[in-house]
């Protein structure tokens, strides 16, 4: 056996078992699905009878549902939130843990710790501190009294419910985004540091002339995975508010935290709409890769700039 | 470790900040703790307080550990298997693959690789549903049962955590010397065992990464042992353990709360141990 043929054979029995997962799994999934949304697929109609290609029909049913209209937007709105909240959150923590403090060690880890037990989890944790412990605030407080009134709970509105889930998201995330912060801002030069203070720089003058730019790179990463992980939150939507409470939205009732994430599943599992369901997955996914692109473009711009 | 400067007040100001923010992102896992040994009356009138006799958290564990929906034990056990067995896998088989492609320069192994990073970007949503027909579809033509088995999640995390993995191993593997291998094959290595016996121990730092960053997606992950497990079988993992029992009693908090504590001890244990690879691994599978 020659050298050449030994490296060719050896090549694809090392790719070969990889490869066939990836293939079983995001391959042929993928490329059946992007065809599946085409046609009248649901669990009856399998791939061997029935299976008939309806053209654009899924869509236009999609863009007529209020319900996948409302998550949409309401995808945005808590995207954006969220990535607000967390970044800021994480980087004045980064900030903080980066200082000359005692427990430095201890509270980086405290903070990071949420990241590491899984959403479905800290939904119901959440759930619980809205639901019991906030109201029971409320009366052991007469000052706070207001939270007492079941009226008032956060889950019980569509709107506070939304922030809710913002604060259960800033709180799993923080401290993981943080991590990164205390990386850069850690690589930061420490003559830098010295040569400004030397100079009659203000810590302001200083975070925003030295910290902030020699953090852009940092930044396009957390930007980046902020977005992309709060436009598929799931887990926490789930366990926190499974999609309630309801609202209306063209004169139909729509489920007031539905994000496109769990409206997709609630379409094929709820309203056995397999085929629809496979139409919005794809247009999920067209508009993250769309949004996460023009994200990063933007933050590199940004990142020459400073 | 920086050199610590005397105190200045502004410091101590950052402390005390700190120090209250510390407490705050604590004070959940403190609500799970004590409302764990409390009885379903106490939970519900008064959360916020210490709990009257903290015996009652014996109590819980035991009615968790024997509870007929959580089955802690099974589940426990099979989180275990499917993470473990996952992340063997995905950590031998992406290595090796990362070597093969990265040593071997051909038009075909640059388009194999490009293939792996370009699903980088594609939602699990997407794949999700046809993914469980192409398994039933699987299947029914082999009749290998891939739904509701070992067998089928394990080769679905592999599949799903490959692509990360390959691109973290390849931008590592690019970076080790050829001359090192050069000097292996004089001396009569083969190609097989040059990855076995030489490159691999080698990647150790970026495998401590790869191992990190999947494990904790595997041991937490919902969705995909929802799809791929099903409800109501007798293989479930931890969180879907957890989401079957919070579902069934929407009003039990206390032993909701106490499966929780139950399902946060193992993770935050291992943290304990290993938090300085977690947080690097972390970090660095980021910000590649």
């Amino acid at each position: 056996m020659t050298k050449k043929t030994e490296s060719r054979i050896v090549f694809w029995v090392f790719l070969v078992p990889v490869l066939f997962a990836f293939l079983m799994v995001m391959v042929i999934p993928f490329f059946l699905g992007s065809y599946y949304a085409f046609t009248n697929w649901s669990s009856s109609a399998r791939v061997d009878g029935g299976l008939r290609f309806v053209g654009l029909q899924n869509f236009a049913e999609s863009l007529r549902d209020p319900s996948f209209l409302y998550s949409f937007g309401i995808t945005f709105v808590y995207t954006v939130l969220n990535m607000i909240a967390i970044n800021v959150v994480a980087f004045a923590l980064a900030m903080l843990v980066t200082g000359n403090l005692r427990f430095r060690n201890l509270y980086r880890a405290g903070f990071f710790v949420p990241n590491l037990i899984g959403g479905l989890i800290l939904g119901y944790i959440w759930q619980f501190i809205f639901n019991n412990a906030v109201p029971s605030l409320g009366q052991a407080i007469p000052a706070l009294g207001f939270l007492a009134d079941p009226a008032n709970l956060m889950l019980s509105k569509n709107t506070t419910a939304l922030v809710a889930m913002v604060i259960v998201g800033t709180w799993q995330y923080a401290g993981y985004i943080m991590m990164i912060y205390v990386a850069a801002i850690e690589n930061i030069p420490q003559e830098l540091i010295e040569a400004s203070k030397i100079d009659g720089a203000t810590p302001w003058i200083r975070l925003k002339a030295i910290t902030l730019p020699l953090c852009a790179q940092a930044f396009t990463v957390t930007m980046f995975l902020t977005l992309v992980n709060s436009f598929k939150q799931f887990d926490v939507n789930v366990s926190l508010t499974s999609g309630g409470p309801s609202t209306m939205l063209m004169g139909q009732p729509v489920l007031g935290t539905e994000l496109l994430a769990l409206n997709i599943y609630n379409t094929a599992f709820i309203s056995n709409k397999l085929s629809v369901a496979q139409a919005r997955a794809l247009v999920f996914f067209l508009v993250l890769a769309i949004i996460s692109l023009i994200q990063v473009y933007v933050n590199k711009k940004k990142e020459i700039e400073l | 470790m920086k050199q610590l400067q005397p105190r200045k007040p502004g410091s101590i100001l950052a402390e005390i900040v700190t120090a209250l923010l510390f407490l705050l992102f604590m004070f959940p896992f403190l609500l799970v703790l004590i409302n764990s040994a409390k009885s379903s009356f106490e939970v519900t009138q008064y959360p916020l307080a210490w709990p009257e006799n903290w015996g009652n958290i014996a109590t819980n564990i035991v009615k968790i550990w024997t509870s007929e929906s959580v089955r802690y034990p099974s589940s426990l056990l099979t989180s275990a298997i499917v993470t473990i067995v996952s992340l063997i896998l995905i950590n031998l088989l992406s290595a090796q693959a990362a070597w093969a492609l990265v040593r071997t320069k051909t038009r075909i192994s640059s388009a194999i690789f490009f293939m792996f990073v370009a699903s980088m970007v594609i939602p699990f949503q997407i794949v999700m549903f046809p993914l469980l027909s192409w398994f039933r579809t699987v299947t029914q033509v082999t009749g290998i049962r891939l739904l509701r088995t070992y067998q089928g999640i394990i080769l679905a995390y592999i599949g799903f955590g490959a692509p990360l993995s390959i691109f973290l191993f390849h931008g590592f593997i690019k970076s080790i010397p050829l001359e090192l291998e050069e000097a292996a094959t004089i001396d009569g290595c083969h190609r097989h065992q040059i990855f076995y016996q030489i490159i691999f121990p080698i990647l150790k730092p970026i495998q401590a990464t790869v191992l990190v960053l999947n494990g904790i997606w595997i041991w937490n992950d919902y969705l995909l042992p929802l799809l791929v497990l099903g409800k109501g079988n007798t293989i479930m993992t931890i969180p879907l353990a957890v989401s079957n029992f919070a579902g069934a009693f929407v009003k039990q908090w206390d032993l909701i709360l106490t499966a929780i504590l139950m399902a946060m001890v193992p993770i935050i244990i291992f943290f304990l141990f290993a938090q300085k690879y977690i947080v690097k691994g972390m970090v660095a599978g980021a910000i590649k």
